[in-house]
């Protein structure tokens, strides 16, 4: 078990997951209160990560962040160093890659908020954010649990962007996934296979945390 | 229609919540194309409301909840002008619209939209987050022991019952002192004796407040028991407005559910107005028959239609004396007809076939059969006036 790739991958999906519900809870609350008429084609590109092979995804995000690009311009101008290949570059294209699997559950679970009481909390004096903040955010807890949960659970497990953001540095990018490839590589089956089992299990936890949240309508609470 | 305002002899003592000085009207002018099962319908109204309740009543579908809706700020009209005590909180020509969060006006929704995360006194606070948290408290308080729910303050909605949400619900929206109050069919889902309680704390409340109350309802018995001011709503529009007695008492539209509750519907004249009384005769067509029915806003010589329950209609095998109903028609049964527990009794009365439904009981102990000569009796007040 290499337990160097371990912890670098639980701090980047811890870190990623964290990110994206800050990322994602503006661009859900977007998606589930307009009604612009072309709403549907951002929609299409919040998902697009989920059918895009991961090498197409990882392709574009290595272009976007290499010396070329005015992003990688600006963090070398800024850093001295490039994006790519390096921890960072790892965690935008994470954020990337796990995009729709924290913004669809939040969407969904702020869309299920009943009309009904952000009419009575705005004919109580409350803004549209303070209606959000108060009553659509407490009661989308478990969408809030499942978006970090899966992006949490897809980040610990991605393969493809990783290989071609980070390639395969040992501390900086070498992820499980990646450790496991190259165990195989080796022909050391038996270390793959501890480090596979972690993963499954990590990853049956997560799901089982997700479906736990959503059992019942508004909680995950001790009142119910 | 100006109403009268009645000003209670004794001013309940002045409490911690003071009194709105000025009472302001409330005057909607609305334009709104709303979607129905049955279709579109154009909601088109206009009436002003002033301190009081004022009940908006009409058929489901008529748009009451539609024009809550606008004006509360929570759904646009698609033009029109709604004021309150003078200020403008919309307004198409002037492209004014003042969001909901800002009008101040309390909405208890036909769902009571309970916020089901808070406790009851959360619920009650939820409005007076511009108060200090001490002033919250204190006023939460004390709207939480005027409505008699201090002791489910802890408690959140799932946990207490049908008529303590009730409560909390109006004490949310009361407790924010809005500048009107719009209550949709918010008492329906209560039985009676809690929805009277209810109904007189709402009047206590209001007698220190004189806000226009909107009262939405489909149920007559509620007019009676709340209304100053009546407005009736018909597939958008505004059929009739007025005092409850006289509103409810004009010829009322004839729908076909209406009908339906009807055995008995005859195209009748009127013949005479006996306005001291409330009364007036209608003579039934092709017949000799006369009706005395209540009194409706109508002329003599003009034509109605007359519905009557056959349940409410009586039978006698003798001539009855000393009653107090005022219709007892001479007839001949034709048939009798049992449907499960019910005897329906078809009884021609000069010339006019009258339905009665009595109980198998009634049929025996009468020993009815059919040929028979009978009376038939009709209440003044069974005979319900319809539109033709």
């Amino acid at each position: 078990m290499n337990w160097q790739a371990f912890w670098l991958t639980v701090r980047l999906a811890a870190i990623v997951s964290t990110l994206l519900i800050a990322i994602g809870i503006p661009i859900a609350y977007w998606l589930a209160y307009s009604r612009w008429r072309w709403k549907f084609l951002v929609e299409a590109a919040v998902s697009l990560p989920i059918v895009l092979p991961p090498t197409v995804l990882g392709f574009y995000v290595l272009v976007a962040l290499g010396s070329r690009s005015p992003l990688g311009r600006w963090w070398a101008l800024y850093t001295g160093h490039t994006l790519a290949f390096t921890f960072e570059g790892l965690v935008i294209g994470s954020l990337l890659y796990s995009l729709p699997f924290s913004v669809q559950p939040l969407v969904s679970s702020f869309g299920a908020v009943e009309p009904t009481l952000l009419g009575a909390s705005a004919s109580l004096g409350h803004s549209p954010l303070q209606t959000f903040r108060r009553i659509v955010l407490p009661l989308s807890k478990a969408g809030l649990i499942t978006g970090f949960s899966l992006s949490f659970a897809h980040t610990l497990g991605e393969f493809g962007v990783v290989l071609m953001v980070g390639g395969n540095i040992p501390g900086v990018t070498r992820t499980l996934s990646i450790d496991i490839y190259d165990q195989v590589e080796a022909a050391n089956y038996s270390s793959a296979n501890r480090t596979a089992l972690v993963l499954l299990v990590i990853s049956f936890v997560v799901l089982s945390i997700v479906y736990g949240a959503n059992r019942r309508p508004w909680g995950v609470g001790p009142w119910r | 229609m100006a109403v009268k305002i009645v000003i209670p002899a004794r001013q309940a003592a002045p409490s911690a919540i003071e009194p709105v000085p000025i009472s302001a009207d409330l005057e909607v002018r609305i334009r709104k194309r709303f979607p129905n099962p049955a279709g579109s319908f154009n909601l088109n109204v206009h009436f002003r409301a002033l301190a009081g309740f004022t009940i908006l009543f009409g058929p489901s579908g008529a748009g009451k909840t539609t024009m809550l809706d606008c004006i509360a700020g929570l759904t646009d009209p698609d033009e029109g002008r709604i004021t309150i005590g003078g200020e403008v909180l919309y307004d198409s020509d002037k492209s004014r619209d003042v969001p909901a969060w800002k009008r101040h006006i309390g909405y208890v929704h036909q769902d009571l939209a309970l916020f089901p995360h808070l406790t009851a006194d959360e619920n009650v606070g939820y409005g007076l987050r511009a108060l200090r948290a001490s002033e919250r408290r204190k006023r939460s308080a004390e709207i939480l022991a005027a409505f008699r729910i201090d002791h489910l303050r802890d408690r959140r909605p799932a946990q207490i019952s049908g008529g303590e949400r009730q409560r909390v619900a109006l004490a949310r929206a009361l407790v924010t002192e809005p500048r009107a109050l719009l209550l949709d069919e918010s008492l329906a889902a209560l039985d009676r004796p809690t929805k009277l309680a209810l109904v007189d704390d709402l009047r206590k409340w209001n007698q220190n407040h004189r806000v226009p109350i909107l009262f939405v309802t489909h149920s007559g018995e509620e007019v009676y028991a709340l209304g100053d001011e009546i407005v009736m709503l018909v597939a958008g529009r505004i059929v009739a407005q007025g005092r409850p007695h006289e509103v409810m008492h004009a010829p009322r539209v004839a729908t076909v559910a209406h009908l339906s509750g009807f055995e008995n519907i005859f195209d009748v004249t009127v013949v005479a107005l006996n306005e001291s009384r409330g009364t007036m005769t209608c003579r039934l067509a092709n017949a000799e028959v006369e009706l005395e029915t209540p009194l409706v806003r109508a002329e003599i010589g003009s034509h109605l239609r007359v519905g009557i329950r056959a349940g409410d209609l009586l039978l006698a095998t003798e001539n009855p004396r000393g009653l107090s109903a005022r219709n007892i028609l001479p007839g001949t049964i034709r048939r009798l007809v049992q449907r499960d527990v019910i005897v329906a009794a078809l009884v021609t009365c000069g010339g006019t076939g009258f339905e009665v439904h009595l109980t198998l009981a009634s049929r025996d102990a009468l020993q009815l059969c059919p040929g028979q000569s009978v009376w038939v009796v009709a209440k003044t007040h069974s005979c319900h006036l319809l539109s033709v």
